[in-house]
């Protein structure tokens, strides 16, 4: 029963992720708000749960020729020193900061989300009027 | 001068990226979105794509440090992958990673009732 509890909760998070919403912001409430899930551990898995489901969207983006990794070579050393070195303070971590922390992160994050919903449906209006020249628009 | 300039914005962006992915055990792809559209100019679809090769090493980094730390859980690991594995396949089939205007502003609301609810 707690195996089908815990796949759901994968599903929903995958299919939001698989949309391009952000999987793993959303797997870990998910895990600790309906599953009874510690914080920590739900950040463990998630962390696990994402690496096969990257390598095969890397296929698929590949194939697509999606992937452009110029300048990124200044980007992934630091974030992985960085992770690794966030990820070793993480058991000293108080349980209740790390989890209003995590809240203020969701917020700043969904308020991100938001901005990029509007533009996309002002931009789908304006692509409705055509005589209104893209530039004008802001 | 300007390509200088770049390469710090690239190293800072990546040590903002690798600390809150490692505190937070993910939302790095998230957060690198953003930064190679701007920094980079890499156009929506790219960037999106772009942004899982970044934080993959990222993201297997941080997973081996929780891992040694010993949060790890046999049944939950094993049920949630597959959930995600299967989840993101069905996700990615029906939008083709990109989605609707409305869809990710109701997304947002629901996503920003959730970060209160874990304030308060």
């Amino acid at each position: 029963m707690r195996f089908i509890v815990y796949l759901t909760a994968g599903l929903v998070g995958g299919i939001l992720g698989g949309m391009g919403m952000g999987g793993g912001t959303v797997l870990i409430p998910i895990l600790t708000m309906f599953c009874g899930v510690e914080q920590k551990l739900a950040q463990s898995v998630n962390l696990f749960s994402f690496l096969p489901m990257a390598i095969l969207s890397l296929k698929v983006h590949a194939s697509n020729k999606l992937l452009q990794p110029r300048g990124t070579q200044w980007m992934i050393p630091p974030a992985v020193l960085f992770s690794v070195i966030g990820g070793i303070f993480v058991p000293a971590l108080p349980k209740n900061g790390l989890r209003i922390a995590f809240g203020i992160f969701l917020c700043a994050l969904s308020v991100f989300q938001l901005r990029t919903g509007l533009k996309s449906v002002l931009a789908q209006k304006n692509a409705g009027k055509k005589e209104k020249s893209a530039k004008e628009g802001m | 001068m300007k390509n200088i300039k770049e390469k710090f914005l690239l190293v800072s962006a990546g040590t903002v990226t690798g600390v809150l992915n490692g505190i937070f055990g993910g939302g790095g792809g998230m957060v690198v979105v953003p930064f190679l559209s701007s920094i980079l100019s890499k156009p929506a679809r790219v960037a999106h794509a772009t942004a899982i090769l970044v934080i993959l090493p990222v993201s297997l980094a941080s997973a081996i440090v929780y891992l040694v730390n010993g949060y790890f859980a046999a049944e939950l690991f094993t049920a949630v992958s597959v959930g995600v594995l299967f989840g993101g396949f069905t996700g990615a089939v029906l939008l083709n990673g990109f989605s609707d205007g409305w869809a990710t502003i109701v997304f947002s609301l629901v996503m920003f009732a959730a970060g209160l609810r874990m304030i308060f």
